[in-house]
């Protein structure tokens, strides 16, 4: 039992961190935003970066001292007061929060030191940190909120710090479409978001999360509010978190610089709608019909991402494409009821995708902005930290005990073989595609020969240390980040999982299906899915190794290859559907409405006000008797009228 | 009495009026209009306004048309320079003024006046009453309206003044 | 009796007569074209209307309407100062007084 005093000394000692915590990027920002073009490029690039640091070591201090079991909550103000309608705007720092914080922060400072690196040299030097630390302070808005409309700010600043972010290179038209692309196809989500957010004013009359959790609990599991709700809302997630059918904006969206990518587009802003869900785990248990769709969203776009990542020669589409699938197994995860399965796969993933991502990076910027990885092959030579590191990225993406994505994928595969075995099996095929292509990546970047041209050859080097210390200190976070969630079949405590309960406990009564696997199945399914990994990868190896394959050209891809490598033509799909009858309807209503009608009526106003003048003007005769009389006349049907009535 | 002496005045007021707008020559009608104020003045004694009419006799037969002769000899209107109007047009005004005199009778027809005291016993025409008013209740606009009189007095000497 | 009865003037007369100086002040501007009698005119209406402004202040027996008839004065002192400096100016310019000649002003 907790002493009631200690804890409220205790939690008031907090408090201070906890205000901080988002208020050190937020300075970062204003001090770049305001002064930065006063200030020397590398003094900006450290503010930016020791802001976050601040941030980072704020948290720290709560996760140490904060108890699994407490949760800190910090009332700033009243923000909206309308009769029975009450909006604070506060915090809520509790684990959840203080898992996503240490991830935004950790991989964030990291993802801003290798951005000094990445980045020196451009002239957008200052705006970029300026807006990455804008990101982060958003960010934090989203995940500290203690009220969904808090959040909602967060979730639309983020988005808006995407959009500038992908555009960052405002100059070439083709990023500034991505950019507007990402921009829309989340605005489409953030409807739903928002729908779902009057819903629940309008049923529960509050947004505050515990207040809608407990009166989610008054309503009959499987209710049509609670359906309509979490329904909304994980259409909100979908646009966030690139799910189908909102999910071309991420690959995209690689057209910002590849700290941005690893940023905010493989750590942590496409994982809100995760947190989302999460945080939301008492109602979404409560609708196991919008589970059921959280499910089979997640587990197709698993499938469909990963089937296109197999073809894709762009080192960034590649990632970017087995970001879509790794959330689509998240959402998977979280559709089967495991909440903090797949808050434990977001972890894990957020170490070896930004790893990943920052590893591409790396060879990108040795080669001089080259991404495609048909003129790329045997970079091991000559950036040997940079090879090292992917490769340990890989292999933990790819399963492969004991790095970290081993624990967290084989967690929610066991999850599925509990739930339904075709789920499991479309999810065991979907890793097995991840592990090939990241090895068909790893072999086509690094080894056999060099395919590019003689000139950049030459110029391969190493980057700095600025941007290795990163990749270095995330490969042995991909290596070590999976103990903190050791499986219980081997006789450990689930420590995340157990950090976790107080958020996810009471979804946890409520999905009362509690099929326990026993230990020589678990046993058999962990082999199982290791065996596959290994075999893919060695399959990777044999065909871009030892049979030294590339490729092939774009136009030599026949039948279902080409379908593949041309994104199963979603784009193009989506373009004819909903953007070409759009523009054929505008162009519609643009002669019929706005040019016939609209036109015709201000026109015929005008002119008819026109004539009026031109016939008024004649009145105005210049001769002052006439006017004299004209007065007269209206005195007298003045005082007329006023004797009639 | 009072009526009688009313009607005398009213018959002079109205004679003298209607010359002041159908004598050709302007400077018949500048003195008939100066005989108009008299007999108004008159009436403001019938009506026990005393101050008043000093006043108005000051100012209006003194000032104002004064300054009206100045100008029509000055001009050397005093001949019928003016070129007259066509005939309907005068015929028009004429009815146009009975008009507005019939429908402004009509309407004073429909009003009722209020209860009133004889004028003849009050002492509210005094100057010390309505000095008393002028410097108390209505000071301000007694101050405002020695500013319109000085801007009135710029106004008209730089209007007049030859141009250089 | 009879003495009271004649002693006494019925308020409505004073009505009739500013009523019809009025009128004939409106006559007399629409009648003439000479700028000069026109302002006389003016001046006749202003005056109608400070005689029965007096007569009210009489038989209500409130000075306010006294007073009143003070600033109409100063009013028109002010007015038939500009107006015929105005008068002297435009004279000069076009050597005519007539109302007609002055119809520059027009669309």
């Amino acid at each position: 039992m907790v002493n009631v005093t200690d804890q409220i000394l205790r939690d008031s000692l907090l408090i201070t961190p906890g205000m901080l915590i988002p208020l050190f990027p937020l300075i970062g920002f204003l001090i770049n935003g305001l002064f930065g073009k006063y200030l020397s490029k590398s003094i900006t690039g450290w503010i930016a970066s020791i802001s976050v640091l601040l941030s980072f070591i704020c948290t720290f201090y709560i996760f140490i001292n904060l108890p699994s079991t407490g949760a800190l909550h910090i009332d700033l103000f009243n923000w909206i007061s309308y009769s029975t309608l009450n909006i604070s705007f506060g915090f809520l720092i509790d684990p959840l929060t203080l898992v996503m914080l240490l991830v935004i922060t950790g991989v964030g400072f990291l993802i801003h030191l290798y951005s000094i690196g990445y980045m020196h040299g451009d002239e957008g030097f200052t705006r970029f940190f300026t807006h990455l630390n804008l990101f982060i302070f958003f960010m934090m808005l989203l995940v500290m909120g203690s009220n969904y409309l808090v959040m909602f700010i967060g979730w639309e600043g983020v988005g808006l710090c995407s959009y500038l972010l992908i555009g960052f290179w405002f100059k070439n038209d083709a990023y500034n479409d991505a950019a507007k692309k990402a921009f829309i196809m989340n605005r489409i989500g953030d409807l739903g978001f928002l729908l779902g957010m009057f819903f629940m004013l309008f049923n529960f009359g509050s947004l505050d999360y515990a207040v809608v959790a407990q009166k989610a609990l008054l309503l009959p599991v499987g209710s049509s509010i609670l359906v309509s709700i979490t329904l909304l809302l994980f259409v909100g997630a979908t646009g966030k978190s690139a799910q189908i059918p909102l999910y071309t904006w991420l690959p995209d969206a690689m057209a910002g610089p590849t700290p941005v990518s690893a940023l905010i587009h493989a750590a942590t802003m496409v994982t809100a709608g995760i947190y989302m869900i999460v945080r939301s785990n008492v109602i979404y248990a409560l609708a196991p019909f919008t589970l059921e769709i959280v499910a089979i969203v997640g587990v197709a776009t698993c499938l469909f991402a990963a089937i296109i990542g197999l073809m894709q020669n762009d080192i960034k589409k590649v990632l970017a494409y087995s970001t879509v699938s790794q959330l689509g197994l998240m959402f998977a995860a979280l559709g089967l009821g495991a909440f903090s399965s797949g808050m434990f796969h977001l972890v894990t993933h957020a170490f070896f995708k930004a790893l990943l991502f920052l590893g591409s990076g790396s060879v990108i910027h040795a080669l001089h902005g080259e991404q495609d990885i048909r003129n790329m092959g045997g970079l091991r030579k000559y950036i040997k930290v940079t090879y090292i590191t992917f490769f340990i990225g890989a292999i933990a993406i790819s399963g492969i005990p004991p790095f970290a994505g081993f624990f967290s994928k084989d967690e929610i595969l066991a999850k599925a073989f509990e739930h339904s075995k075709v789920i499991w099996a479309i999810l065991s095929i979907s890793s097995m595609m991840t592990a090939f292509y990241m090895f068909r990546l790893v072999y086509l970047t690094f080894f056999n020969d060099f395919r590019g041209t003689e000139e950049t050859k030459k110029h391969i080097h190493e980057s700095s240390s600025l941007m290795t210390i990163p990749l270095i200190v995330l490969a042995g976070l991909s290596i070590i980040g999976g103990f903190i969630g050791l499986p219980s079949v081997f006789g450990f405590t689930h420590q995340f999982q157990m950090y976790l309960s107080s958020v996810t406990d009471a979804s946890k009564e409520l999905m009362k299906e509690n099929i326990e696997l026993n230990h020589s199945m678990e046993y058999i399914l962990i082999a199982t899915a290791v065996i596959a990994a290994i075999a893919s990868i060695l399959y990777a190896r044999f065909k871009y190794f030892t049979k030294k394959e590339q490729p092939s050209e774009d136009l030599a891809l026949v039948g279902f290859e080409k379908a593949v490598y041309n994104k199963f033509y979603v784009d193009e799909m989506y373009d004819t559907v909903i953007v070409k009858p759009l523009k054929v309807l505008s162009d519609l209503f643009l002669v019929l409405v706005d040019k016939l009608i609209i036109d015709l009526l201000v026109n015929a106003v005008a002119w008819v006000v026109g004539l009026s003048g031109r016939m008024l003007r004649l009145v105005q005769t210049g001769n002052t008797g006439f006017y004299v009389f004209a007065m007269v006349f209206g005195i007298i049907v003045l005082f007329v009228i006023r004797l009639l009535i | 009495m009072s009526q009688y002496l009313f009607f005398t005045l009213s018959i002079l007021t109205i004679v003298s009026a209607l010359y002041v707008v159908f004598s050709r020559n302007p400077m018949h009608s500048v003195l008939s209009l100066i005989f108009c104020f008299f007999t108004i003045a008159g009436h403001y004694v019938l009506l026990n306004a005393q101050f008043l009419a000093i006043v108005h006799i000051i100012v209006y037969a003194g000032a104002i048309m004064v300054l009206f002769l100045f100008t029509v000899m000055l001009l050397n209107l005093n001949k019928e320079t003016e070129p007259h109007k066509t005939n309907w047009i005068k015929i028009a005004a004429v009815i146009a003024a009975g008009m507005l005199f019939l429908v402004l009778i009509a309407s004073l027809k429909s009003t009722e006046l209020g209860p009133f005291h004889l004028p003849y016993r009050s002492t509210i025409g005094f100057v010390q009453n309505i000095g008393i008013k002028l410097f108390t209740d209505y000071l301000l606009p007694f101050e405002v309206s020695s500013i319109l009189f000085m801007s009135a007095m710029i106004g008209a000497v730089m209007l007049a003044k030859k141009e250089k | 009796m009879k003495e009271v009865a004649t002693n006494y003037v019925p308020q409505n007369w004073y009505l009739l007569l500013s009523t019809f100086l009025f009128c004939v002040g409106i006559m007399g501007v629409l009648f003439r074209r000479n700028a000069i009698i026109i302002m006389m005119c003016i001046e006749l209406m202003l005056n109608s209307v400070n005689l029965l402004l007096v007569a009210f202040s009489a038989y209500s027996g409130n000075s306010d309407g006294q007073v009143f008839v003070f600033f109409i004065m100063v009013v028109a002192a002010a007015e038939v100062a500009v107006g015929l400096a105005l008068l002297v100016s435009i004279y000069r310019n076009v050597a005519s007084t007539d109302i007609n000649v002055l119809n520059k002003l027009k669309w």
